[in-house]
């Protein structure tokens, strides 16, 4: 962690409303970590949605299956670096691995993400690929020709029996990853929920309000890209499948909602002591993120729109149009759903009497710039594997735009 | 398989057993012979070090502070404290005021809030609470942080990444990151003293005999008299930290 | 039953992975790097290898021995030396090397002594900027035994909050021993004779029965007002205007 220079302390202090305790006018987890809960959300999210496909038999989204299992691989690979970043010892960080505490939820980081990596992730793309690996590297030149056989593990068998295995093992593969999914981002928030200290993490709800909105935030990602990638590659949209994916969306959307409207509520009927502060802190700091951004823009004006686009019989394009709106006011709220947990949950003092605030560098390794590196770089990584690992399934001609 | 086969592969085993247990008590750490780190005349199992805070005594000189600061070679700017007071105001309305004295030294003694209708006003005197049943040793990811037997909460700079865990799992606020060392840090009850049978230096200096060190395993310390004469609190107890610093007076109105 | 090839390859691949971290952690990384006890063990050892800041009164006892003694008789007796002249333990070690500070300055004595209303009641405390302007406080009270030049005549030396607070109230004029007695012995050991308090209603009653001779205070009728509480546990005598 970048060492904070004295000034930028010192407008910390100037920003304190209220009495905070002095160790507390530095913000620790900055916007790495608010970075990183989005980073995994949408993993997961992305996960469940391929899944629904291969456990669930929804055969309408299997068009997106191979690009939502694409989307959590480029996410799952960018997902440690905001934490490696922020450490103030990264080149310490094989610790966790070698002597994790177990009592601590944030040592099972290393195992869990490595399980889902390679356990999960990995396998069930190379099952899934397998087939069309073997044809690609018999079929192609040069590089990629040993890049396809490498990634193929140099595998030539593509009998009819080892292809019905495949697809078994795939399955079972998907099963397992269900709650692999879970875990991967429940224990992000088990570490939030599990902090007695502080009174906005701290509750019994917080690792399912984590689960749920990154199922949307993954979902909504999934229908984004296909979106976006049939606009690049001048593309005929199956809309068939955007519109199952919408419906799975809108449900998730109003899950999460009512899960985090139930949290809401029961605080303030319940009136604990730190009532008071968490109102001031809404009120005073977390008003533009949390009511207009989180909840009006990213969840109930998407909703709105995802109704209105199912009810009235619009023509194809208007519905692209209000799909499209949805689903990127849905990545804002959720990105604001992070911030608003995170850093909102520093930014007031567990002497419950005031309130500090979060000056946001724009250089340096916690910065701005960083933050949205990490951002773009999924995006990044993801046009690669589309490169090497088609998101069509042999034999499957591209279908044009009318 | 027959009997031939079954002892070729036992005479295999065996020694592959052992030099598995080898490195398992390798991978241990044990090392024969060694007098640990204290040194043969001291057993931390003997002791239980636990401190006691009488609020109606202390006249928020900071010299705690400071001396604190020097004794453990904290960072002087005033966003790092291993211990600090805190004022408290009540005023007639029932309203409390609160504010930190530490991180605006003052040389000259403090005007005081003069204008308001005071009901009650005191210093209290705040620190790492040595928790017997600490959230921040909980939730250390690599157990960098831990408990001595003496019932000191210690931090292993070597071994510490940085994430900030405990900083944010502590209720008392009493853990900061060193901007040296990039590791947690926070008050160790001046461990290098009281092992001599020291004082911690907070409680060494303060003019009013407000802090009292002791020993909860001793017949006589001055740590028992204290739990005998006084009315013990400590702070929030409702989250079942089982802190060791026992305050005396301590008013409903401090967290 | 045969073995898909596909299993047979995966499991090479995971072979080979077990078997590279398997070998890292028990035959490469050395047990310092991971072992809990070595890493607590360590910890103490450096712990407890900080050096000494502080030294103790015992040690400065040793080479100032008169100090110390004429500290030990006075008001100051509970204060270490280290508490006004800073850490010590270097100068101990080498004492022509290092002097610690002597503080002689205006500012140094309120940081204690100075008037501030969150200290207890009894501290003796006084305004810096009012008392004896200019003068260093070392010109009269002998930081070792500071007992003052000449005995306190008022109570606001160390009552100063309720003194300040008496000042605004209708109780201004009144002196302290109107209501409290205290002899000369509290003014030299304050907890060992301690000043007394009233004890019933008809002591408020010299001024505030109806019957009483005083002109100026308000006035009840004892045996209608109050039931049988005493005076003091409603209204604040200090204050009795305020709440």
């Amino acid at each position: 962690m970048s060492i904070p220079a004295s000034h930028v302390l010192t407008d910390h202090l100037s920003q304190v409303i209220g009495y905070i305790y002095p160790n507390e006018a530095e913000i620790h987890w900055s916007i790495l970590i608010v970075v990183y809960p989005y980073i995994t959300g949408v993993v997961a999210g992305a996960f469940i949605l391929a899944s629904l496909v291969k456990v669930f038999n929804v055969v309408e989204v299997q068009p997106t299956y191979r690009l939502a299992l694409l989307t959590a691989l480029a996410f799952l690979l960018v997902a440690p670096f905001p934490l490696l970043l922020h450490l103030g010892h990264p080149e310490r960080s094989y610790e966790i691995f070698l002597a994790p505490n177990l009592t601590s939820a944030m040592a099972m980081f290393g195992f869990v993400y490595a399980w889902y990596l390679m356990g999960i992730l990995l396998l069930e793309i190379w099952f899934e690929y397998r087939h069309q690996l073997i044809e690609m590297a018999n079929s192609g030149r040069g590089l990629m020709k040993w890049v396809h056989r490498s990634l193929s593990l140099f595998s030539q068998d593509t009998s009819p029996e080892a292809l019905a295995f495949d697809k078994r093992a795939s399955k079972i593969i998907t099963v397992v990853g269900i709650p692999s999914a879970f875990l991967l981002h429940g224990y992000v928030g088990f570490i939030f929920g599990s902090v007695k200290a502080n009174p906005w993490w701290g509750s019994v709800l917080m690792p399912i309000v984590f689960l749920m909105s990154a199922i949307v935030s993954g979902i909504a990602m999934v229908i984004l890209l296909y979106m976006v990638l049939c606009l690049v590659r001048n593309e005929k949209l199956d809309m068939r499948c955007l519109d199952r994916m919408v419906s799975f969306l809108f449900y998730a959307v109003i899950v999460d909602f009512s899960l985090e409207a139930l949290d809401f509520i029961h605080r303030l009927y319940q009136s604990e002591e730190s009532v008071k502060i968490l109102g001031e802190l809404i009120s005073v700091k977390l008003f533009m993120n949390l009511v207009v951004l989180q909840v009006l823009l990213g969840m109930l004006v998407p909703l709105a729109l995802l109704v209105v686009a199912r009810r009235g019989n619009f023509n194809e394009d208007m519905r692209k149009l209000l799909y499209f709106t949805s689903v990127l006011l849905i990545q804002l709220g959720i990105f604001s759903t992070r911030w608003n947990v995170v850093i909102g949950g520093q930014l007031f003092s567990k002497s419950f009497r005031g309130l500090m605030g979060y000056k946001m560098e724009i250089g340096g390794l916690e910065g701005l710039l960083v933050a949205i590196g990490l951002m773009v770089a999924p995006f990044i990584i993801l046009a690669v594997l589309v490169r090497v690992l088609p998101t069509r399934s042999l034999g499957e001609k591209p279908s044009p735009a009318a | 398989m027959n009997k031939r086969e079954f002892l070729k592969d036992m005479i295999l085993f065996i020694p592959a057993g052992g030099v598995l247990h080898a490195l398992a008590q390798q991978a241990h750490g044990l090392a024969a012979g060694d007098p640990g780190p204290y040194g043969s005349d001291y057993d931390p199992s003997d002791h239980l070090y636990g401190m006691g805070i009488e609020v109606e005594k202390c006249i928020g000189c900071n010299r705690c502070v400071e001396a604190c600061k020097i004794e453990n070679d904290v960072p002087q700017e005033p966003y790092y404290f291993r211990t600090w007071i805190e004022r408290y105001t009540i005023g007639g309305d029932g309203e409390a005021v609160v504010e930190s004295i530490s991180t605006q030294p003052q040389p000259g003694g403090d005007p005081g809030p003069e204008d308001r209708d005071i009901l009650r006003t005191f210093f209290v005197p705040k620190l790492c609470n040595q928790c017997a049943n600490p959230p921040c040793v909980q939730v250390c990811p690599v157990g960098a942080t831990f408990q001595t037997k003496d019932g000191v909460v210690l931090v292993d700079e070597t071994r510490c990444i940085g994430c900030s865990y405990c900083i944010q799992a502590c209720p008392y606020g009493a853990r900061y990151l060193d901007p040296r060392t990039k590791t947690a840090d926070k008050c160790t009850f001046c461990y290098h003293r009281i092992i001599k049978g020291m004082l911690p230096a907070c409680v060494e200096v303060c003019p009013t005999q407000a802090r009292i060190f002791g020993d909860m395993r001793s017949r006589a310390s001055r740590l028992m008299r204290f739990e005998r004469m006084n009315k013990i609190n400590v702070l929030k107890p409702d989250l079942n930290t089982e802190p060791k610093v026992r305050y005396a007076q301590l008013d409903g109105e401090v967290r | 039953m045969k073995v898909p090839e596909q299993v047979i390859r995966i499991g090479i691949v995971v072979a080979v992975l077990l078997t590279v971290v398997l070998v890292l952690r028990f035959a490469v990384i050395p047990p310092s790097l991971f072992s809990t006890e070595q890493h607590q063990s360590s910890t103490i050892k450096r712990e407890l290898a900080t050096p000494v800041m502080h030294a103790g009164v015992a040690t400065c006892r040793q080479c100032h021995a008169d100090e110390f003694d004429r500290k030990s008789a006075g008001y100051h007796k509970g204060i270490t030396c280290e508490a006004c002249h800073g850490a010590g333990e270097v100068h101990a070690n080498d004492p022509m090397s290092v002097k610690p500070i002597a503080p002689r300055d205006r500012k140094f004595c309120p940081v204690c002594h100075g008037y501030d209303p969150s200290r207890p009641t009894g501290f003796p405390q006084i305004n810096p900027t009012a008392h004896n302007p200019v003068k260093p406080c070392i010109a009269c009270h002998d930081p070792h035994d500071p007992v003052p030049p000449e005995t306190p005549a008022e109570c606001s030396a160390c009552h100063a909050q309720i003194e300040r607070t008496k000042a605004l109230s209708s109780h201004a004029l009144l002196p302290c021993t109107t209501c409290h007695e205290a002899t000369e012995q509290h003014k030299i050991q304050p907890r060992m004779a301690l000043p007394d308090k009233p004890s019933g209603r008809e002591f408020c009653g010299q001024c505030h029965a109806s019957d009483s001779r005083n002109r100026s205070a308000p006035k009840v009728d004892l045996a209608a007002h109050g039931d049988s509480y005493l005076c003091w546990e409603c209204h604040y005598p200090h204050l009795p205007e305020g709440r």
